[in-house]
């Protein structure tokens, strides 16, 4: 394949390596798609009141909803951990019928509109819902407009980003090494649980870490399963939004402390993966 | 010496209840079938040797029980294993990679094995550190397997699968993954270690020098099937195959003999010396074979076919060619003489190659 490209006469300005030559219908995008993604920051940025920023910041509103939401995200994380890794092992290692289906079922919340999944766990778990109104007259459970509300919520969008992250690495890992430690007389957990999670454990860290940082941000489904309850529901993005009809530089001073935490994120996730080659 | 000792014992196949190996492998994949019978007394070491495809790894894995049987029975100190999972066999598996954790430091590696079967942590530890010990790595017991060399990374594969005392060990190409230099060393002292080994060894190769030096017996598979086995000095000597002929540098021919001349196919005769009839084997070495571009007239060999040449290649410090004609046979001469007769592709020569230097044996 190399051998017939290298063949074959260069048509255009590109050329690998030099800078030169770009054409200009590329560049041009290019540049535009850039200034997209990186002019609202530093609009944000611009905006923010810096002289009473300390102020904005210091109410106690502010520091309920980004400890709430550091809470929730924390604990959605530790949910999806628990029931997520088994789910990716199970995608990855077992042959069963209607394997793709359930892949599919499993990557559904990735693309479905957050507000859609509110709703849809409000249909389940909601005080009439289908296993809620159950959880409600046996064990006196209610879910909705709780703080378990919440970390549910944030749990339904953010679970898909870690299985399909350690499904990934799963799949790429060597399953022979727990055929190895199943011939040491291991059995097939305990192979799990002493080769392959070790061994997988970057690829659970970096999902676990996309899925936080997603359900830190998450908004549609938190506010229909769980409202907007200062204190007990109101996340950093609701506080954000209600903030911004009434005191916009709030909203500002609020957005800028989500933007740090997304910025210390991205950049612990480089930290890991420079260390992880 | 004691090699002709253990091929004794070995020849009294073990029946059901006895000590050893009794195995009858039926693999079916499709397309692919493998049915191989297995037998081998405690000390034995057998090498299962093939071309890549033919069915060696399989059957490892099959008596490792990594592959389910589709027939056929497992059997290893009369217990019955055809439905044993594989952490409950009484077998270690030195796998062709090793597949050494990566997480775990060499000395964790070969205790995973003790601790898995139940041994306490400490216990685990004293034994895997005396197995190290004993491998020459008691100083390399903390490393990662990533900082070991190969020779290194084998010996400790080789300790984690002795570590459970297993009653058959198997070995997946041991030698495969090194390179020349550690091979011949890591060869010496595998073959060292298997000899001390109390119970039932059975490595799978490629490499006939691996399989001769290591091994006892050898089990010779193609496709799925067993094709000859014995001790690997007969094996050599009377090949029956191309395969092992190929392997062991021979030019082998399957005939017919009547007293001294065997006729293979409808076509060329070929002189021996052994007085046999019915199907045959003959086999020369290319050393053997002489060749000439006029038809000799004073030779004493009793063979002699019209020959053309086929490919010339160099081949240690000499020339093989390869001959097609009467009788397709491969020649082996000095650069000199391959010089002198003008050899080049398309050639027409006579090969003659004396009775004394031919081999025949019953098929």
């Amino acid at each position: 394949m190399a051998g017939t490209r290298a063949g074959r006469p260069r048509r255009g300005p590109i050329r690998a390596g030099a800078g030169r030559g770009v054409p200009w219908p590329l560049l041009v995008p290019a540049l535009l798609g850039l200034a997209f993604l990186v002019l609202p920051l530093i609009a944000l940025l611009v905006r923010t009141p810096w002289h009473h920023l300390t102020e904005q910041l210091s109410s106690t509103e502010v520091w309920q909803a980004l400890q709430l939401s550091l809470l929730c995200a924390t604990a959605a994380t530790a949910l999806s951990l628990v029931i997520g890794v088994p789910l990716a092992w199970l995608l990855a290692r077992v042959e069963f019928p209607g394997r793709g289906l359930v892949r599919a079922l499993v990557t559904l919340p990735l693309v479905l509109p957050p507000v859609v999944g509110g709703v849809a766990l409000l249909m389940a778990l909601g005080r009439n819902g289908v296993i809620g109104q159950w959880l409600d007259s046996w064990f006196g459970i209610t879910l909705p407009f709780t703080t378990a509300g919440v970390i549910l919520a944030e749990a339904f969008v953010a679970m898909p980003f870690l299985v399909i992250s350690v499904e990934g690495t799963l799949r790429a890992a060597d399953p022979r090494y727990e055929e190895a430690a199943t011939t040491l007389g291991a059995s097939r957990f305990t192979a799990f649980r002493r080769v392959t999670l070790p061994l997988i454990a970057p690829g659970i860290a970096a999902g676990a870490v996309l899925a936080w940082a997603r359900a830190l941000g998450e908004f549609g489904a938190t506010i229909t399963f769980a409202g907007n309850f200062p204190g007990r529901t109101q996340t950093m993005p609701l506080a954000v939004y209600l903030a911004l009809q009434s005191d916009p530089e709030a909203a500002i001073a609020l957005s800028l402390v989500l933007l740090t935490v997304s910025i210390a994120v991205l950049a612990g996730l480089r930290d890991r993966w420079t260390t992880a080659s | 010496m004691t090699r002709t000792e253990k091929t004794a014992h070995t020849a009294d196949a073990p029946g059901p209840g006895a000590e050893g190996l009794d195995a009858h492998l039926v693999v079916d994949r499709g397309a692919f079938r493998l049915d191989v019978a297995l037998t081998a007394a405690p000390g034995d070491v057998v090498a299962l040797l093939g071309p890549n495809g033919a069915g060696k790894t399989t059957a490892l894995r099959a008596l490792a029980g990594l592959v389910p049987l589709d027939g056929g029975h497992l059997r290893l100190d009369g217990a019955l294993l055809d439905r044993t999972p594989p952490e409950s066999r009484p077998v270690g598996v030195v796998f062709q990679d090793y597949l050494l954790f990566p997480h775990l430091s060499a000395l964790d590696n070969v205790a995973f094995g003790p601790r898995c079967r139940g041994a306490g942590k400490a216990e685990a530890r004293a034994r895997a550190s005396e197995l190290l010990d004993r491998m020459g790595l008691a100083d390399h017991a903390g490393a990662r397997p990533r900082r070991l060399s190969g020779g290194q990374a084998q010996r400790v594969a080789l300790a984690r699968a002795l570590a459970t005392r297993p009653r058959l060990l198997l070995l997946d190409e041991p030698l495969a993954a090194l390179d020349a230099r550690t091979r011949l060393d890591v060869r010496a002292q595998l073959r060292r270690h298997l000899a001390a080994f109390e119970a039932v060894a059975v490595l799978v190769t490629h490499d006939p020098l691996d399989a001769m030096v290591l091994a006892d017996r050898l089990v010779v598979v193609e496709d799925g099937r067993v094709v000859q086995e014995g001790t690997p000095g007969d094996v050599a000597r009377r090949p029956r195959t191309d395969y092992i002929a190929h392997l062991v540098g021979l030019n082998l021919y399957q005939g017919r003999a009547d007293g001294h001349t065997v006729h293979v196919g409808a076509g060329p005769v070929i002189t021996t010396t052994e007085d046999l009839t019915g199907p045959v084997f003959v086999a020369f070495p290319p050393g053997a074979v002489t060749l000439h571009r006029e038809r000799p007239t004073a030779s004493s060999a009793r063979n002699l076919w019209r020959c053309e040449i086929a490919g010339l290649e160099t081949h240690g410090d000499q020339i093989r060619a390869d001959l097609t004609g009467e009788l397709s046979l491969t020649a082996d001469l000095t650069t000199p003489a391959a010089a002198e007769l003008g050899l080049q592709p398309g050639v027409a020569v006579w090969a003659t190659v004396k009775a004394a230097q031919t081999h025949a044996y019953p098929a």
